[in-house]
Formats: C-alpha cells, structure tokens, sequence
C-alpha cells in the first residue's frame, strides 16, 4: 500500500503527496476554499516542485475519474465494514445528487432502502443523529447504516445524476 | 444634487480619481517587473504629500479614514487565511523556529534603534518593523513560482504564522507602552488588553462554526454590511481596550470560517485591494521625500543586516525539517521580504510622532526589501544551481 503524506500548510490547505514505484514524486494540494493543485517533484531536488496544475473542485473529480474509476466504488470497497450483517458506510453527496439541497426525510431513504442516516459529516464538522428535517448538502458525507444490498442501494439514489 | 454641488466636493472627486488611477498604473508597472505594488504604492504617497510633486489638500483626509479600514481589512483577511487550528498546531510545533527568527531579527532593528540613543519603545518599534516577514509577498511569491508544494513551504508557512501571532501580543503591548505612565498603569492595560486579546482568541477558535453560521447570509449585500459592520466594531472596541484595532480584525477573521468564510473573501477582497492600497499610500503621504536621502544609508544597512538574519532564519527552520541545501536557500530568500505589517508598525509610530527619523527609515528600509526580497526568492533556484550540482544530491531525510 502506498504510505501517503500529509502536510498541513497554514493558510493555504493542506498538502498530500507520495512516492511512486518509479520513483516520480507527486502530490495534491487541497487549497482553502475549493481548488486543487497537483503537482510534480523535480527528480534532482525531490524537495522542489518542478510541474503543476490547478484545477477547479469539478476538474478535480473529472480528473479523478480518468485515472481510475469512481472514487464512489473505491469507497465501497475500502470502507465497509460488515458486523453480522449490518454495515455501515460513507456515502459522498455529490454536487450532481438530486438530493443536495434536500432534507433527509424527502429522501425517503428508510423506507425505499432500510437504510438509516446515522450522522452527516460538512467539512470536518459531524452532525450525529440528524433527524428527518435535517438538510443534505452537496459535499456532505453520509453516514449510513444497513444491509450490503441496501447500503449499494442508497449508494446509487444517492449519486444518482438528473437526467 | 448629491454630488458635485461644491467646489471642494468637485476637488475631492478629481484628487481620489486621479490618486486611484495614479495607483492603479503603478500596479500595472509592478506586476511587468514582478515586484509587488506595496513599494509603489509608498512612493506614490511620498508623491502627493508634504514636500512632493503635488500636494494632495482636500482628499487627504478621506485617505487617512480609507486607511484605517485598510489596516483593518488587511488583518481581516490574513485572519481569514488561517483556521482556528492551524494557530493552536503553530502554537505546539514551531516554537524553536518561532524563536530563533525572533531573536535573530527582533534584535538588529531594536539594537540599532538603541545605538542611535531613541526612546526605548522607538527602538522597540524598530525591532517589531525588522522582524516581521510580509506574509502578503510571500504567499504571492509562492503562488507565482509555483513554489506552495515544495517541502520547504510548511516551514515558511510555519514561521509567518507564528510572526502572526506574535503581532497578536505585540501591538497590544506597544499600545500600553505608548500611552505611558508608571510601569503599575503601564503593566495593567498591557495585562487587560492581552488578556482581551487571548479571551477573544480563543472564543473565536472555540465557537468560530457558531458565530460564522449567524454571520452568513446568501446575500453578498447583507454579508458585506454584516461582516465589515462586525470587524469595525470589534476592533473598535479593541483600540478603545488598547488592544490595537489590527488585532481586534484580525481575530475575527480567524472566527470566520466554512461558507462565511468562503464568501468573506470574495466580497471583501476587492474593497481590500482599495483600502490597502490607500493605507500604504498614506504612510508614503505622511513622509516628507525630502528626508529620505539622510536615512537611506541607515536603510540599506539594515536592509542587509536583516535579509542575512532572515536568510539564517529561513536555513536553519528548513535544516531542522530535513530539508535538503537548495531548499534552505529557498526557505531563507523566501523570507526575506517586508511588506505590510512593518508599515502597520511604522504607523503607529508615526501617529504617536515618538521618533521622526523611524518613519523615513522605515518607509526607506520597506521600499528596499519589499522590492529585493521577491527578487531575492527568484533567484534562489540559479544561486543552488551555481553552487554545483553536487548540492542536489545530498540526500534527504523525511
């Protein structure tokens, strides 16, 4: 498993950056607000950056994609955890969810899945035990509890694009 | 008629238009050489005040208002920089670095200030105006060389939060210093005014999410009132604490945060860039041309002096980080620069009138490294790369 790191930058956001096994040095700066960096290491000076590129939060996603999948899958996969049956999991709000902007109870999620929202995490702030008319955000991340079937369920009404 | 319907109303509008505009080409002319518009802004209020080319009569008096809420606004949005935690991890992991650019650059303005035989809190004054790095050049100067993701940058980032800091206590001190009195009086409103200081800091880490959630407001109109209402009354009532106006501001910006925070900049940054540019061209107003030339070698001197100092300082931090030789060279140069906050400092002193030769030797000694430190920070990458290539090797620790 790559072994990333994590460098706080004050004032600006917050720094991510690895090695890779050819030796590339790269990284991706979270700036306050929305955008992303990404930047390259100089191979002669592994301490300088010698590319980048910013982009905005949605480029970011795009870019993402490109490189390998949803991160929503990837999620899935990494983050479930199963304790005889019932799961739990992060589910990402995305911007293009028609449930941003909502509350919990128009989202019907209980009933269509029998998935409970057990707490909403904005930024880094949570909001455990939301009631039904707390509002959904797009960027929020959703803590759900359920069934594997029901959880994959929520998943896809969640992220769900309009068509 | 609201406007125009005087003579003097009609003079006030041509001397800010033309000021403005003034301004305005100057920031064309520092952004084609790539230095910042700080320096520039000075010397176009060395221009327009006692002894220049003209002498502004009618605007000058909005100038100095427009520069007050320029030193406020200022503070605001470097507040707005940092969130409540970054100040507490500033506060745990940088204290060795925090102190060796204290001492190192503290010491040359104070001790100067000493030699020169000025009033104690002068020469105090001098040493807050060495010390303290512009964290307004610097973040630009990152951003445009592409510099934010190299690993010397936590370091630098590091040190210009703790300089901030710093400010946080040192202009409530100075405020007590200045008005005087016995060491009692004087140790009393320096303790109530820091005490103010640290209370409101840490209501502000504490229940930011709280005060930012009432504060918001979709509209940019009621957000702009709202916000710039709240920043004037807080640092109101701290300059009447003899807190210093600046401090009040900025703590509130560090309070902001989430969407508020978000929206704050985009709607104060523009009525930044105008009241900024009117508090640097204020100072520059309140000097006279005249008496630049004798403090110019004093200046340069202690331009030298400190750049070293500063370039130790930047060394070192980078040194303890694990930071191979070409980044300590770009740590230290990085550093170099001084911008706003010395002028913030050089302010008060000039308000007060305590010393007339540290505001000439201030303004020349800003002018100088406000334009070398940026010039400095370029050429770190070709002084590492003269200095053989053998630099780039030496391997790094993580």
């Amino acid at each position: 498993m790559t072994q990333i790191h994590e460098t706080k930058l004050p004032g600006v956001g917050t720094l991510h950056d690895f090695e890779c096994q050819s030796g590339d040095r790269v990284g991706v700066i979270s700036h306050h607000g929305d955008r992303r960096e990404i930047v390259i290491y100089d191979p002669n000076d592994p301490d300088r950056v010698s590319e980048s590129a910013a982009m905005t939060a949605d480029e970011a996603r795009v870019f993402a994609d490109l490189l390998g999948g949803t991160t929503v899958t990837e999620r899935l996969d990494n983050l479930r955890q199963e304790i005889d049956g019932l799961a739990i999991d992060w589910l990402p709000i995305s911007p293009h969810s028609p449930y941003a902007g909502t509350t919990i109870g128009e989202t019907a999620l209980r009933s269509r899945t029998g998935v409970s929202i057990v707490a909403l995490v904005r930024g880094r702030r949570p909001l455990p035990a939301p009631g039904p008319e707390q509002a959904l955000m797009a960027d929020d991340t959703a803590v759900v509890v359920g069934t594997v079937e029901g959880i994959t369920a929520a998943a896809k009404l969640l992220s769900r694009r309009p068509r | 008629m609201i406007f125009a319907a005087t003579p003097e109303a009609a003079t006030l509008l041509v001397e800010l238009g033309a000021i403005l505009v003034a301004l305005a080409l100057l920031g064309r002319l520092a952004a084609r050489f790539g230095i910042p518009s700080i320096p520039l802004y000075l010397v176009a209020g060395l221009a327009v005040g006692e002894g220049g080319i003209v002498e502004l009569v009618t605007a000058r008096e909005f100038i100095e208002s427009g520069a007050t809420i320029g030193v406020i606004l200022l503070l605001l949005l470097l507040g707005l920089e940092y969130t409540g935690e970054e100040l507490t991890a500033a506060l745990q992991n940088n204290v060795p670095s925090g102190m060796v650019d204290l001492v190192l650059n503290f010491s040359p303005g104070l001790l100067l200030g000493a030699v020169l035989g000025w009033d104690y809190r002068a020469a105090l004054l001098l040493g807050g105006i060495t010390y303290i790095s512009s964290s307004g050049i610097i973040a630009k100067v990152l951003e445009d060389l592409g510099n934010t993701g190299n690993r010397e940058t936590p370091v630098v980032l590091a040190i210009l939060v703790t300089e901030d800091l710093v400010m946080a206590l040192y202009l409530p001190l100075m405020a007590g210093l200045l008005i005087g009195g016995s060491a009692l009086a004087i140790g009393i409103e320096v303790t109530v005014a820091i005490t103010a200081v640290m209370t409101v800091l840490l209501i502000a880490i504490r229940f930011g999410d709280k005060i930012s959630a009432v504060v918001f407001d979709r509209s940019d109109e009621n957000l702009l009132l709202s916000l710039l209402g709240l920043a004037l009354l807080v640092a109101g009532i701290a300059e009447h604490l003899q807190a210093s106006a600046a401090v009040g501001a900025f703590v509130v910006g560090i309070a902001l945060n989430g969407p508020a925070e978000h929206a704050a900049r985009n709607v104060l940054g523009p009525l930044k860039h105008l009241f900024a540019a009117m508090f640097f061209a204020f100072f520059g107003l309140q000097i006279n041309p005249a008496d630049l030339p004798p403090a110019l070698a004093l200046a340069i001197g202690l331009a030298l002096v400190t750049a070293a100092t500063k370039m130790a300082t930047g060394w070192w931090s980078a040194k303890e980080a694990g930071i191979s030789t070409p980044g300590r060279i770009r740590a230290g140069a990085t550093l170099v620069a001084r911008g706003e906050f010395s002028i913030v400092i050089a302010g008060i002193a000039v308000a007060e009138g305590i010393e007339p030769e540290l505001g000439p030797l201030a303004a020349a000694y800003v002018l100088i490294l406000a334009v070398c430190g940026p010039l400095l920070a370029r050429s770190a990458d070709p002084i590492a790369r003269q200095l053989g290539p053998r630099l780039q090797r030496t391997p790094t620790t993580r």
